[in-house]
């Protein structure tokens, strides 16, 4: 992961400054998603050694976004900003930290418990990846969106839902075929496939439980 | 100026103390309900500018009043600002969108009623209009500047963080204008019955002259500031969070087009302007802050498509227009009554 870059200067305005933060926060987001697809992927390789490599970038990425976001909470308080929606905001940073919290689960369960995935389920489960990973994305739009371009907001919104419905749909696929298959003999790797099923779906989850805040919101924003 | 000159002011001073306490509270009450500017700024904005507002540009509309009835006895101006202001205080009890404007309009008509006075109708007439058409044109204002300012925001893709320092600068100009034309304006409420009965006279220091109708424009000045430091500030808070609840951006067009609707009935340049250009003016009466606010209110929710309207808002106004000027005008006539019958004080000369 490339060094952080330094919020501004002195000449930069607080209001500039916590600005930069937040862009940078939801740039963590972005970060932690597409590493976790990089993970799983190389996890479904079988390239262990890059995997464990991204995995270690995903606790990073969610170290700092930790950090940066107390820090974003303490100079909304300290300089008084947006009293009138800080709730509201700090609200949206808490919920997408959830986000990069089930990230960083799901690639440390991958580490430890090391899931055997059969041949015939690699393409789904890299589909079910791409697919939360892309509400992901979509919904740091959205959010980007609404601090800049509130009615942009929506169109985002709903591609998020459309992309956590993919998922969804993904996850059942998976599972009745991992549960249907002759090739995993035992009950318990069937159970297995499912919970790594269900957690990388939770992104997906996450996502549009942030999008759902993020559209109350966006109506009280608008004037 | 004895005891008694002193005594029969105190009434105007109690008007001024409530126009500092209330209406100065309809200007920066979202602004400080909502913690975007602290107390002390606006409590400091509110008292300098309608100080100056009252100095500057305050005569047109005590002029507009001094028409309909020149109350022309201390004790009869007592009476009549005493009257306005228990109505005042009666009606901000009933939770009514009360306007010292109507309450001292009811109570010169009732001293005109009883002294044997005409009243005279174009004058009446003249300010009982300016009642109908602040509201309306309160709402027009609004209505327009609402949309003026989602245009802008739509495409000027302003961050909500520097939105925030934007509507801080925003309030604050808002609420300069706001609270000068509340000066030029309804100052005349306070002072504009005194100015026939002023127990000031000209002061000349270091050849400056300092006219009586000046001092007593700067008393009612000071009783304002005095009413903004001492009590507006939980007027404040309960119009932040209660009465109407507007965002700061909506506050910012509530403040302007109120503002420019006191503004037009008070200013004496812009008549000039507009008759000497042979165009139709405003006249210089006092109307009502607060019910060119709630009529700025309605314009905003009808610019979001009526679905917020909030009827008992209006049906408030109606009732306010008929409500205050009566109890007043009537309580006006039996104070006056006592005062000269049972006191006698001459309230007419």
């Amino acid at each position: 992961m490339k060094k952080q870059e330094r919020s501004g200067g002195i000449f930069t305005s607080k209001a500039k400054m916590i600005q930069m933060e937040m862009d940078r926060y939801f740039s963590f987001v972005d970060q932690g998603a597409m590493l976790l697809e990089e993970a799983v992927k190389k996890y479904l390789a079988g390239n262990v050694d890059g995997f464990e490599e991204k995995t270690k970038e995903i606790d990073a990425v969610e170290r700092s976004a930790d950090e940066l976001r107390r820090q974003i909470k303490h100079r909304l308080y300290a300089e008084m900003l947006i009293p009138d929606s800080r709730g509201d905001v700090l609200g949206l940073l808490e919920t997408l930290d959830n986000v990069l919290d089930v990230a960083k689960h799901v690639s440390t369960h991958f580490s430890i418990e090391t899931p055997e995935i059969p041949a015939f389920l690699v393409e789904d489960f890299t589909e079910l990846t791409e697919t939360s990973v892309k509400a992901v994305l979509e919904l740091t739009l959205a959010v980007r969106a609404f601090f800049q371009e509130v009615y942009r907001v929506t169109e985002h919104l709903d591609k998020v839902h459309f992309w956590e419905h993919e998922a969804d749909t993904i996850e059942e696929r998976l599972k009745r075929k991992a549960f249907a298959s002759d090739e995993i003999k035992l009950f318990s790797k069937k159970v297995h496939m499912r919970y790594f099923c269900e957690r990388i779906a939770l992104l997906a989850d996450e996502a549009e439980a942030v999008a759902e805040r993020l559209a109350v919101y966006a109506i009280k924003r608008a004037i | 100026m004895g005891f008694a000159g002193l005594f029969f002011l105190s009434s105007g001073l109690y008007m001024g103390w409530s126009l500092g306490a209330n209406d100065a509270a309809n200007i920066f009450g979202t602004a400080v309900g909502t913690r975007m500017i602290k107390f002390r700024t606006a409590a400091f904005i509110s008292a300098l500018f309608i100080t100056i507002g009252a100095v500057v540009s305050g005569a047109g509309a005590a002029k507009g009043l001094g028409d309909l009835g020149a109350v022309n006895a201390l004790a009869g101006s007592f009476i009549v600002s005493a009257s306005a202001a228990t109505t005042v205080l009666w009606m901000t009890r009933a939770g009514l969108p009360v306007s010292t404007t109507q309450a001292i309009v009811g109570a010169i008509v009732g001293w005109n009623l009883f002294t044997g006075n005409p009243t005279d109708q174009t004058a009446l007439t003249r300010i009982v209009g300016t009642w109908i058409y602040g509201p309306i044109l309160g709402a027009g204002i609004a209505f327009i500047l609402y949309f003026i300012v989602r245009f802008a925001l739509e495409r000027m893709h302003i961050h909500l963080i520097r939105l925030d320092k934007y509507t801080r600068t925003g309030l604050i100009i808002a609420g300069i204008f706001g609270a000068y034309s509340l000066g030029a304006n309804n100052m005349a409420n306070v002072v504009g019955v005194f100015v026939s009965a002023s127990p000031f006279v000209d002061i000349t220091v270091m050849g400056i002259t300092f006219t009586g109708i000046q001092q007593l424009f700067l008393m009612g000045g000071l009783a304002t500031a005095v009413g903004v430091v001492t009590y507006s500030k939980k007027v404040m808070m309960t119009i932040g969070s209660n009465l109407y609840k507007l965002s700061p951006v909506t506050a910012i067009v509530v403040i302007v087009s109120t503002a420019t609707v006191l503004f037009l009935f008070a200013s004496q340049g812009l008549q000039d302007f507009l008759i000497s250009r042979g165009l139709p003016s405003f006249p210089l009466v006092p109307v009502s802050q607060s019910q060119a606010a709630v009529g700025s209110v309605i314009g905003i929710s009808l610019a979001k498509g009526g679905k917020n309207l909030n009827l008992k808002l209006l049906g408030n106004i109606v009732m306010g227009w008929i409500m205050t000027p009566t109890s007043a005008a009537l309580l006006c006539f039996i104070a006056l009554f006592f005062m000269q019958n049972v006191f006698g004080q001459p309230v007419q000369m």
